[in-house]
């Protein structure tokens, strides 16, 4: 399974702050956006704004990062601190 | 062998006590530059909270990345960092990083980037709360080309 997290606004457009997905062989974050998207128009509208991050074991990444089982995937907006 | 200390919390912090920490951990220090970031007032509408959301553990790793960066730039003897998380008034201290060298060029210079790369790369989120309403700071396109200059 591929835990994946959620923050800021996109967790509040969401309404989901984490999640399990089932893993397969050979998938990259991409196939998992494919995935998420398909849940309802609200996923597929969020997920498919440009400026969304991704982070994979807590590492930033792009959508063609492979996963491995167990994987922690998170998606957020770009970020504000400092 | 250089050092450096990451924390991300909620607790208030005191410059004094880092730097005195810094001290006692690397006291081979010539120059030490330093910065402080605090929660400034909103020019439309009073600011009744700051809220500093993170992503705990890929917060602190990332900042030890940015760090690690830093120390393969510049001859640094130390580099700190405290950010706080959670909800935080105006005029409340935020972020604080300071670094030791053993010339100030160095130091400033790092200091400089490490707050660069920190606004662009760690994984915090503010939100701006207002008495009716609420909304996420927006990140500037400003810091991205400032990050990317180096």
């Amino acid at each position: 399974m591929i835990k994946v997290r959620f923050f800021a606004r996109l967790r509040e457009e969401l309404g989901v702050d984490q999640l399990q997905v089932e893993w397969s062989s050979g998938m990259t974050v991409a196939d998992l956006l494919v995935d998420l998207k398909r849940r309802s128009d609200l996923w597929q509208k969020s997920l498919s704004s440009p400026n969304i991050l991704i982070a994979v074991e807590q590492r930033h990444a792009t959508v063609d990062t492979m996963l491995d089982d167990a994987a922690e995937v998170a998606f957020f907006p770009p970020v504000t601190g400092g | 062998m250089v050092a450096y200390s990451v924390r991300v919390d909620t607790a208030d912090f005191d410059a004094n006590d880092l730097l005195t920490q810094m001290h006692r951990d690397a006291p081979q220090i010539g120059a030490v530059a330093s910065f402080l970031g605090v929660v400034r007032a909103t020019p439309e509408q009073p600011l009744e909270s700051l809220y500093i959301e993170h992503y705990p553990v890929m917060t602190e790793a990332e900042i030890s990345r940015i760090i690690e960066q830093a120390q393969q730039r510049w001859p640094l003897n130390y580099v700190q960092v405290y950010h706080r998380v959670g909800r935080l008034a105006i005029g409340e201290r935020i972020v604080w990083v300071a670094v030791s060298s053993a010339h100030r060029g160095a130091a400033f210079q790092a200091c400089e980037f490490v707050m660069d790369y920190l606004k662009t790369r760690a994984t915090f989120w503010k939100k701006e709360c207002f008495a009716d309403s609420e909304r996420w700071v927006e990140q500037r396109a400003s810091d991205v080309e400032k990050m990317q200059a180096w």
